[in-house]
C-alpha cells in the first residue's frame, strides 16, 4: 500500500525524478523558435548595412551606437515622436477604455434595468463584427466630420472594447459583493460615491488586466492609424516603421534603421510584460479575481 | 437570519448575470431609475458611434455608385447615385476578389492546425511533470505576443530576404540546402503562415494552459494510481477536459484568418511580388477603396466578407461541437 500513500501525496512536494527528455526537448524547440527572430533582430541591429550582407547571420556587428544615432537624427528625430504618439494612443486609450469598461461593467452587473439584456447582447455581438468591415467606413465618417488626421481619429475608436466591458462585468460580479453595496446604500452613500469608493477599489486588479490588454491592442494596431493619419508626426511606431521599411525597398541603407527601430519599439512592451506578469490573465472565463 | 437568503451561490455571482433583488421594507433605498443608464451610457454611445453607425454606413455605401456625367470633369460631374445591388454583382463576378478569398482559406488551413496544435502541445508540456525550463518556456513562447504583428512581420520579412536571410545561411551551413526563395509562388503561403504561427501560438498556449491549471488535480492522481503515464494523462484526461477552450481558440482563429491583413501587408513591398496587393480579401478591399478609389465596391466587399465570416464561424462552431462532444453521453 505504500504506492497508494505516496501517490496520494502527489500534490505535495514533487519528488525529484529524472527529467522527461521528450517533453523538455519539445519545450526547448518552442523556446528557440519563439526567441530566434528577437535574437536575430537584436544582433542585426548592431550591424551596418554592408555587415548585414557580409557577416554570418548571428555574428554581431559593431555599429549599434552609429545605427542608434542615425535613427535619432532621421528626419529630426521623428522616431521619438512616433514613440511618444504610440505611448499617448496606447496609454490614453487604455486608461479611457478601462474607465468606460468599469462603468459599464459595474452598471450591467449591479443594477437591473429595462434595456440591460438588449444593450449587453448588442455590445457582445460587437465583438464578432470584424475590424475589416469597420475600419474603412470609420475613416470615411471621421473624414466627413473633419477629424481625419487628428489624434482623436485614432483615440476615440480605441476607447470602446466590447471584450473589456464583458470582462469588467465578470469582475464586478465576482469581486464586488452586493451586500456591501446595500450596506453603503443604507448608510446613505450616493450611487456614484459607492462606485468610486467601493466598486473601483474592489475591481481594480481586473481593471489593470483590462488596461493591459487594451494597451497592447492599441500599441499593436496598424490598420486604424494607417487609415486615419496622413501626417508623419502623428504616426504611431507601427505606421512609422512601416513607411521606413517601404522606403527601404528603394534605399537599402534604411534597413539598418528599420532594424534598430524595431528593437527599440518592442523593448517597452517586453518590459511591461515582465514587470506586470501577474496581471496577465488569459483565462477568458476569468471571473474570480482574488 | 434573513440575510442568509441574500447570499448568492458563487456560481451565480460569477456569471455576473444575477443582480441582487431589492428587498423592500427593510430600510432599503433603491437606486434612482436613471442611475444604471448613466453608468452604461458612455459605453453604449461609443458603441453606437464606433460600431453601429459605421456598420450601417457601410451597408448604405454598398448600394451606391459614382455616376460620371459628361467628361467627368468639374465639380458636379461626379455624383453618388443609388446602385441597388450592382456592386454585389461586381463582387460576385470578380475573380481577383475570390482568388484572395481562396488564398485566405489556404492560409487558414495551414495556419490554424499548426498554430493550435503547437499551442496545445506546449500547454500540455508546461502542465506536465518532470519537464525542465517550464517557467522560462512559458514566458519565452508568450513573448511574441508582445511584439506588434506588423513589426514581427517586418522582422520575419527581412529574415526572408535572400540578401541576409539567417534561415538560408543556417540551412546552408547545416544541410547544404541553398537559396530558398521564401516568396515563391507556393512557399509564400508557408512563409506568411509561419509569421502567424509565431505571433499567435503564445497567446493561445496561455489560454489553454490557464484552463489546464484550473482543472481538478484529483483526476490525474486517480489515473496515476491506476498506472497511467504522463503522456496518457495528457492525451486521455487533460486534452478532453480542455476541449471547450480549444474550440473557442479555433473559432477566434478562424475569424481572425479571413481578415488577415497585417502580416502579408507588412511584407508585400519587399516580397518582389510574391505577396500581391490583393493577396488577402482585406488587402483587396484596401486596394479597391484607396488605390482604385472605389469606396462603394470596397463597402460591398466588406459586407460580403463579414457575412462569410459569420457563416464560417457558425459552421466551425457546429462542426467542432459535433466532433468533440459527439461521443459524449449528453
Amino acid at each position: 500500500m505504500s504506492i497508494l500513500t505516496t501517490a496520494s501525496q502527489g500534490m505535495a512536494p514533487r519528488r525529484k525524478r529524472r527529467t522527461s527528455i521528450v517533453p523538455t526537448g519539445v519545450l526547448v524547440l518552442g523556446i528557440v523558435y519563439a526567441l530566434l527572430p528577437i535574437i536575430w533582430v537584436l544582433i542585426a541591429s548592431t550591424k551596418t548595412t554592408t555587415q548585414l550582407d557580409s557577416y554570418a547571420a548571428f555574428r554581431p556587428g559593431n555599429s549599434l551606437w552609429a545605427n542608434f544615432q542615425t535613427l535619432n537624427a532621421y528626419q529630426g528625430g521623428v522616431f521619438w515622436t512616433w514613440m511618444l504618439n504610440t505611448a499617448l494612443y496606447a496609454g490614453g486609450g487604455a486608461i479611457l477604455s478601462a474607465v468606460v469598461s468599469a462603468l459599464a461593467g459595474y452598471g450591467f452587473s449591479k443594477y437591473r434595468f429595462r434595456a440591460k439584456g438588449f444593450l449587453f447582447t448588442m455590445i457582445l455581438v460587437g465583438m464578432l463584427v470584424p475590424a475589416v468591415v469597420l475600419a474603412i467606413p470609420q475613416y470615411l465618417l471621421v473624414a466627413k466630420i473633419g477629424l481625419a488626421d487628428t489624434y482623436w481619429a485614432v483615440l476615440i475608436p480605441s476607447i470602446i472594447s466590447p471584450y473589456g466591458i464583458y470582462l469588467a462585468r465578470l469582475y464586478a460580479g465576482a469581486s464586488v459583493p452586493d451586500e456591501i453595496l446595500e450596506a453603503a446604500r443604507m448608510d446613505g452613500s450616493s450611487e456614484w460615491r459607492t462606485f468610486l469608493r467601493i466598486g473601483i477599489p474592489m475591481m481594480s486588479p481586473g481593471l489593470v488586466t483590462i488596461f493591459l490588454f487594451q494597451f497592447v491592442a492599441i500599441w499593436n494596431n496598424f490598420l486604424l492609424p494607417w487609415l486615419m493619419l496622413s501626417s508623419e508626426n502623428k504616426y504611431p511606431l507601427t505606421v512609422g516603421l512601416f513607411t521606413l521599411l517601404d522606403a527601404g525597398t528603394s534605399q537599402p541603407a534604411l534597413y539598418s534603421l528599420v532594424l534598430i527601430g524595431a528593437v527599440l519599439s518592442i523593448l517597452p512592451l517586453i518590459l511591461l510584460f515582465f514587470l506586470l506578469q501577474r496581471f496577465w490573465r488569459v483565462d477568458l472565463g476569468a471571473g474570480s479575481v482574488k | 437570519m434573513t440575510t442568509a437568503t441574500s447570499v448568492h451561490e458563487p456560481a451565480a455571482s460569477l456569471t455576473g448575470a444575477r443582480r441582487v433583488r431589492p428587498r423592500r421594507g427593510r430600510g432599503f433605498r433603491p437606486a434612482p431609475r436613471r442611475t444604471p443608464y448613466t453608468f452604461v451610457a458612455p459605453a453604449v454611445l461609443l458603441f453606437v458611434a464606433v460600431f453601429l453607425v459605421p456598420l450601417g454606413y457601410t451597408v448604405y455605401l454598398s448600394t451606391q455608385k459614382t455616376q460620371v456625367s459628361g467628361l467627368g470633369l468639374g465639380a458636379g460631374a461626379r455624383k453618388q447615385v443609388a446602385a441597388g445591388f450592382s456592386n454585389y454583382g461586381t463582387v460576385f463576378g470578380d475573380g481577383e476578389f475570390w482568388q484572395s478569398v481562396l488564398r485566405a482559406v489556404i492560409y487558414g488551413c495551414i495556419l490554424i492546425p499548426i498554430m493550435l496544435g503547437l499551442a496545445t502541445l506546449f500547454a500540455l508540456v508546461l502542465d506536465a511533470q518532470r519537464v525542465r525550463f517550464q517557467r522560462f518556456g512559458r514566458l519565452a513562447i508568450f513573448l511574441p505576443y508582445a511584439v506588434p504583428t506588423l513589426i514581427g512581420s517586418m522582422i520575419w520579412g527581412m529574415m526572408y530576404l535572400p540578401a541576409f536571410s539567417p534561415i538560408n545561411s543556417t540551412l546552408h551551413a547545416l544541410f547544404g540546402i541553398q537559396g530558398i526563395n521564401f516568396f515563391g509562388q507556393r512557399i509564400v503561403f508557408l512563409s506568411v503562415a509561419n509569421i502567424g504561427v509565431w505571433g499567435g501560438t503564445g497567446f493561445n498556449m496561455m489560454v489553454l494552459y490557464t484552463s489546464l491549471r484550473s482543472l481538478p488535480q484529483e483526476a490525474y492522481e486517480a489515473a496515476r494510481l491506476d498506472g497511467a503515464n504522463e503522456r496518457q494523462i495528457a492525451l486521455r484526461i487533460k486534452l478532453p477536459m480542455i476541449r471547450p477552450a480549444v474550440i473557442m481558440t479555433a473559432i477566434f482563429s478562424t475569424i481572425a484568418t479571413l481578415q488577415v491583413f497585417n502580416e502579408p501587408y507588412a511584407i508585400h513591398q519587399i516580397s518582389y511580388g510574391g505577396v500581391s496587393t490583393t493577396w488577402t480579401p482585406l488587402m483587396t478591399v484596401y486596394r479597391d477603396t484607396y488605390t482604385a478609389n472605389n469606396i462603394y465596391l470596397g463597402a460591398a466587399e466588406s459586407i460580403v466578407i463579414a457575412v462569410m465570416m459569420f457563416v464560417l464561424s457558425a459552421a466551425v462552431l457546429r462542426i467542432t461541437n459535433r466532433q468533440i462532444f459527439g461521443g459524449e453521453a449528453k
